[in-house]
Order: C-alpha cells, then structure tokens, then sequence
C-alpha cells in the first residue's frame, strides 16, 4: 500500500505532501473536538437544563470549528492535488526522455511498445494514488489513533472494544483486497469481455450479413448477455460479502459500544457526558477506515502503474549517446562510402542474431540493392545506419570514420529515410511534411509534393495543406502515405538516402507514377534499397543478397543473372512471373 | 431521457426493490444512531433496565441490518445492471443491423464503432450509480423530514433544507463550474494522448529527422495545458469538498440551535435532544453521493443521445413491401445501371450480363468503381437508376436477405471473430460438420496449415488466438465462401493488400473453387485474367473496354496500357 518508489516520487512536492498531511491531520482533530463540544451542549442543555444563552459560547465554538474544518478539507485537496500534478509532470518528463533514449527497438517492438503507450495511462493512475489515496491513508492512520489516544483515558472498556475491532477493519480490507480484488477483477474482466465480444460482433456485422446470420444474432447476443449475468452475479454473492463482514463489523461494534455504556449508565458507573462523546465519536472512529477500502482500488491501481513504469524506467537505453558525445566530433561532412566489418547484432529476447558477422561495401554515390526472404537482416541493417541500434560486435565504418563516434543526433541529419510504412502524425498535412524541416515555406512544400507526385492528391484535400490527416481527418491509403514519405525525403534532401519498399502489390499506374518519383529522389546520392520491386532490384549499381544475416552473394543483375544461385531464387520468389 | 429510462421499464419491480433496500441501509444507519442516543440518553436518567429493553433491541437491529441490506441492495442493483446492459446490446445491434455497412461506413467507421462502444460503456453505470443516488436521497429527505416534523416542525423544515442544499444546491453548483472546463478536460486529454502515441509509434521517424525534442516539448506543453485545467477542477472539487462539510455541520448545529429552547420550554422531552442531533449526521450520508450521480448523468445523457442519433438513422436500403419469393436462377442481368453515394456518380450506365456459369472479371484503377458494384449486387446499397435482374426480377423485389443468399463472397478485408476457427467457418453453414470442414479446408489449400495447429478447428482466431497471415486469412474467407454453396462466386479485390507470391498462389485457388459456378471478379491487379469468359474494364464508372484477354491486349487500349506497367519487369 505504502509504495516506496512511489512515495520517493513525491519528495520534488514535499511542501505541498507536507501541507496534505497537516490539514488532514487537523481535520481529524477537529473531528474529535466537534464530537466533544456536541456531547458537552447536550450534556448541559439535558441534564443541567442550561438555555441556549448559557450554552452559546459553546455553539460558537462548534460553529469556529466547523468553518475551520471545512477550510482544512479545501486545504487538503487543493495540496493534495498539486502533488498528484507535480509527480505527473516530473514522470511523464522522465518517461518520454527514457522511451527516445530506448529508441525504436523498444517502441516497435509489438509487446514493449504497447507498455510504452500505455504509460501515458499509467501516470494517470498516479493521480488517484496521490489526490485520494495517500490523503486518506492519513486520515485513517491519524483519526482512529487519536480517537484511541483519548477514549482510553475515558473509558478502558470502550477503548478495548474500538482496540479489538480496529485491527479487523484492514484485516477484511485485506482479504477484500487478496481474495474479493481477485473477484471483483474477474467481474471487470468479465464486463470487459461482454463487451469485448458485442464490439467484435459490430465490426465483422457486415460478414454476418454477406454469410445470412446477421438477424440470428440479436439472439446470440442476448443468451450471452444473461450468461454474463449469472456467471457474474455468483462470484459477486461471494464477493460482496467480505464487504458485508466489514459493514457488519463496524455497525456492529458500534451498537455494542452504545448498549454497553447504556447499561452502565443506567448503573451509575459512568457519566452521560463521556458516555455520548464516545457514542458521538464511534461512527468517525471507523468511518476513514471504511472509506480507505472505497480507494483502495485507486491506491493499488497506482502502485500497480507505478511498478509498470518503473519497469520502463529501468530498461537499459539502446544507443549510449553519453559514449559518442565524449569523443571529438568528425569533419563536417563525412564519405559517403561504408564498409560493415563483421557485423553482428541479435535483438533483445531472441536467440538467433539477425546480423551475424555482415560484411559488405557501399560505395559512395552509388545504389545498392538489398535483397532477401524477410528475416535475412535487411531491417536491421537500416536500423544500423539510422543509429536505432548499435551492433553488438564488429564495426561500421563511414569513410574512414567509425560510425559509433558520430553522435546520433548528428549522424541523422545526412540520412534521408524512406520508411515501408511511414508514420503519420494526427497533426495538419503541412506538420507531417515539415517534420523533415521544420522551417520549410509553402512553396517548398509544394515542390516537394510535385516532385513525390502527392500534389493531385494535395490538391482533393478540403483545407490544401491545412487537412488534419490520421484518425480524426482525412484517410490516407497507402500508396498515398508513401509518397508523404517521398515528399518528406525530398524536402530534407540528405547525401544518402535510406529506402525501405513496400512490399504489398498496388496499382499498376500508382505504382508507376511511385517508382518515377524514387528515381527522382535517388538521382546524385548514396543509396541503400530495401528492394521488393523488380525494376528497382535491377536498376541498382550493386546487389547484396542477405540470407542469415549475412552477405550470400553480390553484384550487378547481370553478373547474379550468370551465376544462377541465391539471388535467381530470390528473384523467383519477388517477382513470381 | 424518457426514452433512456424506457430500457429501465421491464424492469421496474426491481428497481423500486433496490431503491427500497438502498433507503433501508440508510434508515439502518440513521436508526442506529437514533435509538443508541435515546439508549443512552434515557440511562442517564436510571429507569429501570425494561424501560431501556426495546431500544437495546433496536441498537442490535439497526447495527446488524444495515449491513445486510446494503448486501441485498448490491446483489439486486448489480443483477439490474446486466440485465439492462444486454438489452442495451440486443437494442442497438437490432437498431444498427438494417444500417451496416451502408450508414456506418463514412470515413471514420473505425472511430464511429469506437464511440459507439464507449458509449455503450458509459451506459453500463446507469443504473447503480445515477439513477439511484437520487431515488434514494429523495425517500430519505422525505423520510426524515416527516420523522423531524413530528417531533417539531421547524425541525422538519431545518432537515429537509439542508439535505436539500447539500443534494440539490451543491449538486447543481458542481455541475455548473464542472460542465466547461469539464469539456476542455477531454479534448485536452485527448490531444494529450493522441500526442503521446504519435511519440511513440512514431518515434522511428521523429528520430531520423531530428525531431525527438521538439516533440518531447510539445508533450510537456500539452501535459502543462491538461494539468492547468485538473487543476482548476480539482479546486471546484476541494470547494463542493468543503461546503459538504460546512453544510453539514451547519445543518446539526441548526438542529441543535432549533432543539434547545423546545427542550427548555419542555415541548420537547431531553432525551430527545441527542436523538435529533445524532440522527440528523446520519442523514447527511443520503445526500453525499449526489453531484457525483449529477456528473454521471449528464455523461450518460450525450452518450445517449450520440447512440440514438447512430441508431435513428435510415436504412440505405428500404425491404420491398411486398417480397418476391426467394430466386431459383442464378441469371445475373445488369441493365444501364448508374449509381452515386453523394453528389458524383459513381457507376455510370453499366450493362452487362452473367448468365449461368460464366466468369466475368471487372478491372479497373482504384476508384473505378469495382467495389460499389459489389456493395450494390449485395443491397447494402440502393441502386436508383438502371436495373438489376436476378431470375429475371428486379433485384431490389427480394428481400435482401434473399438476394445475398445467391452469393458466395470473398472480400479485401475478410474479418474473422474473435472464436474460434470452427465458429468462423460455422457462420457460413451451421450445420457443418467437422468432416466437412476439414475437406473444405484442405479444398483451399489449408489443410497442411489446420494439422499444425495445436487445437485445430478449435484454435482461437484474433487477439487472443493464433497470429493469421494475410494469405490464410484470405483462404479462410475463400472456405466460408464455399460453405455457403451459393451459385455466384463474387470475389471483390480479394488479393489486395498481399505481395505478389502469395497472390498468385491465391489467385490459382480461387479459379480452382470456383469452376463450374457464375463469377464475377473485381480487381486492380491483372493476374490469371487469361480464364476469365469477359472482362470489363471500368474508368470512372463507365465500362470503356470489354473482351477476352488476348482480344483485350491486341486493342491497345487501357487493358493493354496497365497491363504492360504491371509487366514492365518482363518487358523491358
């Protein structure tokens, strides 16, 4: 419950926790002063028959504190959520720096990358933790105790029953919290997947119609419903009573404690004052401890956050750019002609390397193709050069220049990336082509767009360049994303060019008018391909078949032609005509 | 809202039970509270131990029953729920089934089912915690206000208005200082998140342009912007926190205030005085819960209204008064049939006919119009100009779901449930048998596949089963096609979105299932067109060219243009 990490996280907001736990503190002493005022006014209006003229300083008293107490309850909350707002910022800071930091190996990775979008939800969980949660683990911590600290004195009977019970309040939280949490998950899984399987029906109902079901389904939609329901409501009989026991056990002692002191009352062995002080008290004696149980959800929802992005924080970053930075930077603008001396790399959790001891040449201004079955290495060989991941063992030299003593930051600005499948931002048209330069005018965008062939479509756009584009604008297929890709390229146009293919056959016309504009692009620089397209594979100055992550074979289309191995095979498989 | 709580309406038994037991928890409570004062109230005065035996009774009712109502009230309020969430369900499919795909099919269909879904969602809570807060606040108010003036009526008056001014008044005023910064909390967030994910998904490409740390200062000035706005509300909240209390505390030392001459007056008895405070603090838990309902409520509403605007929409195709039986012919006659979604047509005076067991492919650029035929020929869409003829009458004479019995259909985007693979093929024939299943999976090509699954038919397919390629997906739809047995094969760019291998691999399974029935067969690539009887190739709407493959190519005309691009490689 208490999270060390957690609570570690909120020292940068140690005033206002300070503040939090102040106010909360005075409430529940104020609680108790309210309690004991009340008692001595009808003490002394019943049993000493005063008037409301003598008992009036005492009401004004009552009135003091409540304004009091309720100024302590705003004090409480507005603290109390500026913690919550400082430790959000601080983690979410730390998070998008650790995830860069990470790199895309990370966050394309299909398990890893969902943990990283969920992250942003997880600070959100946070929230509750620190605004609800934390404020009333004070409360239940300091107004039982207090309430003990002056019962005892008062009345020892009455203290050993509040003595007894109290323990058994968190005892029943806690078994809430391992067997009935365990169950009242179970209902949210099972609600999640009612919903889960209406929202699949939804999507396919078009496949119901094509295949005749779609009216047979209502029906089937129905019996699930009522079988959710009476699954559910059987582990909700059980569950629910670990919450009846604890409602149980804090009414319960508290008519215990009212007949007890009645009948001493009624014996003369105790006074009516201290008798309706307790009796006054019981309920807010149990009363924060009830309601912990009520955020006892939020409180572990957010540790639970917490140890997922603590997870995340502690992950190693990929590329050390502390190592690069110490060394002194290269000329200005490197060679464009790399050579890769046995390079090795294997992804994190896998077993086999997806380069292993690589070694080829790229000339400078020249094309080179790259061909093979997917897993051969080709992708990792782009993530090498675009410095996503540094290998394991073995060296890739720029010129004569390792490439690890390029900064990354550095290194990318020659790098021109044409990725398969580009990713596009929920942001204007205009914001995902500037991406490549962030001070580009509109002219500039338009010529990059003429030359990527993306004007026409520009053009059908509502708002021009203004268009949002992703989810909540205009769809973009394809073909179209690729020549924002294209456009992006042109618009940086860096000495060496990184060109990833798509793989999926499109239109023959679209395909075309693509393949014009990549060689528009690729005209006066370095080039790497990731080829899929057969007139690419052989317009290329140089071939490299991968297999294994390794170079199996390499040349011109006509010397590959001639030696009829790997590469003919491969070309069977890529053009299958 | 009327129409919201309608879904209640069969229910009502139930729900005037659960706000029964919801008031009876609270009465429990106020009666525990009520009778231990007079309990001890009246031992202080020493009685005799009978005088005090009924209220010891009472103490021990109220101390044990309010927990087993609110057990009882639980069960009762959360059984409702579920039932209410599936009628919820079996309404909106049933109001959305006439619609698909037609009317949910607009740009953002993906985000309009998303909505839809959290809409649904949102209406889950209805019940249990919006409806009855307030059902039971108002039996409490009314219970207490009647038990106060009997005792005294400005007693009665001085409960009533402050369990009214904490549940009406503070509830009103949350919501009023809650509703905008409310609404700029969502956008906000959601420009957040929608932030936060371009980050991460598209932090490849923010790496390899540079922009990894304008982004990162662009999250932080969103996070600041969405933080700004959680804060202003969470000083509302600490306020409506605030005045909770101090109404309530001002509330028992009004009673207080109101009690004390009467008990000095002698209208009232003394013991009486710890009675009417101690029950009055009990009271106040009615009304706690009130702005939170409020807040609900007022969510459920849009979602309510976003639901019945989905829902209230009209078909796009309206069922003929008066049906044709089912069709017996398979003959497909498309006579000058145009056809438009909005403003521009889409289909421009199409005619041409399938008769029996021919095959006839319609090729075409992407926006041709190749898949509106389709959507059409299945009435998801209605035709307003030309004719369709099926058996000789007029398409839109049969019910729809009559026509669609006639095709057997492969699409692009072949979905597949989230069951398993058996309930995929059964939707196509329910009565299939697992020998028939596995015949027909080996039919397309599956066969190999199916026996290295672990499970077999009985694999989950989708997020929690297997991981399906495109090419197997497709064969599986090609299976479901064959369950269906219908005389039209109509296979709507059924290869799109695969590379060129397991295309042509397909393309070779889907002339082999569909020898011997009529085909229509619409594609942008030109692959194995050499088996088709006809094809038609479709510019703009309009059928500019038709014929055989090789009569095709020889006219020199856009068959021969894209077919010559697609075949550059071997050409050149």
């Amino acid at each position: 419950m208490f999270s060390r990490p957690l609570f570690s996280l909120a020292r940068s907001a140690r005033m206002a926790l300070t503040l939090t736990i102040l106010s909360n503190f005075l409430t529940g002493l104020l609680t108790i002063s309210q309690a004991w005022l009340l008692a001595q006014v009808i003490n002394a209006v019943f049993l000493r028959g005063q008037t409301l003229t003598q008992v009036a300083p005492l009401l004004w008293g009552l009135l003091a504190i409540v304004i009091f107490r309720a100024a302590f309850i705003f004090g409480s909350e507005v603290n109390a959520n500026r913690v919550a707002q400082t430790v959000k910022t601080e983690m979410r800071s730390r998070l998008v720096t650790h995830l860069q930091a990470l790199g895309p190996a990370f966050t394309q990775n299909e398990r890893t990358g969902e943990l990283a979008t969920a992250a942003l939800e997880g600070v959100e969980a946070l929230e509750a933790y620190f605004s609800q949660y934390l404020p009333q683990v004070v409360l239940a911590a300091s107004i039982p105790l207090s309430v003990l600290l002056i019962v005892f004195p008062i009345d020892l009977l009455t203290g050993i029953v509040f003595l007894l019970t109290a323990p058994l309040v968190p005892f029943f939280m806690i078994l809430i919290g391992k067997s009935g949490e365990a169950l009242t998950g179970r209902q949210f899984a099972m609600l999640g997947r009612l919903s889960a399987h209406f929202f699949d029906v939804l999507q396919g109902i078009t496949t119901l119609k094509i295949l005749g079901q779609a009216k047979s389904q209502a029906q089937v939609i129905e019996q699930i419903g009522e079988r959710y329901r009476q699954v559910t409501m059987q582990v909700l009989r059980v569950t629910f009573l670990s919450a009846l026991a604890l409602e149980l056990l804090t009414t319960l002692s508290t008519a215990i404690v009212a007949v007890e002191i009645g009948f001493r009352l009624l014996y003369a062995r105790m006074d009516f004052l201290p008798a309706l002080f307790i009796l006054v008290l019981a309920p807010d004696f149990y009363l924060p401890l009830r309601q912990l149980g009520l955020k006892y959800h939020a409180g572990m929802n957010g540790v639970t956050a917490a140890g997922r992005i603590f997870q995340i924080l502690a992950m190693g970053a990929e590329v050390d750019t502390g190592k690069t930075d110490k060394i002194a930077k290269p000329a200005n603008r490197p060679t464009f002609d790399f050579r890769f001396l046995s390079v090795s790399y294997t992804y994190p959790g896998r077993d086999t390397p997806a380069l292993n001891g690589l070694t080829c040449h790229l000339p400078a201004g020249q094309r080179t193709a790259l061909v093979g079955a997917s897993g051969a290495g080709k992708s990792t060989l782009a993530s090498l050069l675009l410095r996503f991941i540094e290998p394991a063992s073995g060296q890739i030299l720029v010129g004569e220049t390792p490439l690890a003593q390029i900064p990354p930051e550095e290194w990318r600005q020659f790098v021109a990336w044409v990725p398969q499948n580009p990713y596009l931002f929920q942001d204007t048209l205009a914001a995902n082509l500037r991406l490549a330069r962030p001070d580009a005018a509109e002219s500039d965008l338009v010529t990059a767009c003429e030359q990527a062939g993306l004007m026409e479509f520009v053009a059908g756009l509502p708002q021009s360049f203004e268009t949002p584009l992703g989810e909540r604008g205009a769809l973009i297929s394809g073909g179209q994303a690729q020549r924002v890709a294209l456009a992006r390229a042109f618009l940086k146009n860096a000495p060496f060019l990184l060109l990833d293919e798509p793989t999926s056959s499109l239109d023959p016309a679209l395909e075309a008018a693509l393949e014009a504009a990549v060689q528009k692009l690729l005209a006066g620089r370095t080039a790497l391909i990731i080829a899929h397209r057969l007139a690419t594979i052989y317009q290329a100055d140089q071939i490299l078949v991968l297999d294994a992550g390794q170079v199996v074979e390499s040349g011109t289309h006509a010397e590959l032609l001639a030696k009829n191995g790997r590469y003919v095979r491969q070309l069977a498989v890529v053009s299958d005509q | 809202m009327l129409r919201l709580l309608s879904f209640l309406r069969p229910y009502w038994s139930q729900v005037l039970l659960s706000v029964l037991l919801g008031a009876l928890t609270i009465a429990a409570s106020i009666g525990l509270m009520s009778t231990s004062a007079w309990l001890i109230s009246m031992a202080a005065l020493h009685p005799s131990v009978a005088d005090l035996g009924v209220s010891v009774v009472g103490v021990r009712f109220f101390g044990i029953s309010r927990a087993l109502f609110r057990y009882a009230e639980r069960l009762v309020s959360h059984s409702l729920t579920f039932r209410v969430l599936a009628r919820l369900h079996v309404w909106f499919y049933q109001a959305i089934e006439p619609l698909a795909p037609a009317r949910l099919t607009s740009v953002r269909s993906g985000d309009l089912l998303n909505r839809v879904m959290a809409d649904v969602e949102t209406l889950d809570n209805l019940y249990v915690r919006v409806l009855a807060p307030p059902l039971v606040a108002v039996v409490i108010i009314l219970g207490m206000g009647i038990f106060m003036g009997l005792i005294a009526p400005q007693l009665g008056i001085a409960i009533v208005g402050f369990l009214l001014a904490v549940g009406l008044g503070l509830t009103l005023l949350s919501l009023r200082l809650n509703r905008a910064p409310g609404q700029i909390l969502v956008n906000q967030r959601a420009r957040l998140r929608a932030d936060w994910v371009d980050a991460v998904q598209g932090l490849p490409d923010l790496l390899a342009f540079g922009q990894e740390k304008v982004w990162e200062r662009r999250i932080q000035a969103r996070a600041a912007d969405f933080s700004a706005t959680q804060t202003r509300m969470a000083h509302f909240g600490a306020a409506q926190s605030a005045l909770n209390s101090l109404l309530t505390g001002l509330g028992v030392l009004t009673m207080l205030v109101l009690a004390i001459p009467l008990v000095a007056s002698g209208q009232l008895h003394g013991v009486m005085l710890a009675v009417v405070v101690l029950g009055s603090m009990a009271a106040f838990e009615a009304v706690q819960n009130l702005p939170q309902a409020a807040q609900l409520l007022e969510a459920n509403l849009q979602s309510a209204r976003r639901l019945f605007a989905v829902a209230d929409q009209p078909p796009a195709v309206a069922e003929p008064l008066t049906a044709l039986a089912r069709p017996l012919g398979a003959e497909l006659s498309i006579r000058n049939l145009s056809f438009s979604y909005g403003e521009s047509p889409v289909l421009r005076g199409l005619s041409f006919d399938l008769p029996a067991g021919r095959k006839i492919a319609i090729v075409g650029p992407s926006g041709a119009g190749k898949s509106t035929l389709a959507n059409v020929l299945l009435r998801f869409w209605d035709y307003a100009e030309g004719e369709i003829l099926l058996d000789g009458q007029a398409l839109r004479a049969y019910r729809a779901v009559d026509a669609r019995r006639m095709f057997s259909v492969v699409t692009q985007n072949t979905y597949l449930f989230n069951a398993s693979l058996r309930e995929n093929l059964q939707l196509a024939r329910p009565a299939a048998s697992s020998a028939e299943l596995e015949r027909v999976c080996r039919q397309v090509e599956l066969g190999a596949w199916l026996t290295t699954l672990p499970q077999g038919l009985e694999t989950l397919v989708g997020e929690r089963g297997a991981q399906i390629s495109g090419g197997e997906r497709q064969r599986l739809a090609i299976a479901r096609a064959l369950l269906k047995d219908a005389p039209i094969f109509l296979f709507d760019e059924p290869t799109a979105n695969l590379d060129p291998a397991t295309e042509r691999r397909l393309v070779e399974t889907l002339h082999t299932v569909s020898a011997g029935k009529s085909l229509l067969w619409s594609t942008h690539r030109l692959v194995g067109l050499e088996r088709m009887d006809e094809i038609l190739v479709l510019e703009a709407g309009r059928i500019v060219e038709r014929g055989a493959h090789a009569a095709l190519l020889a006219q020199n005309g856009l068959y021969a243009r894209l077919w010559n691009l697609q075949n550059r490689a071997l050409t050149e």
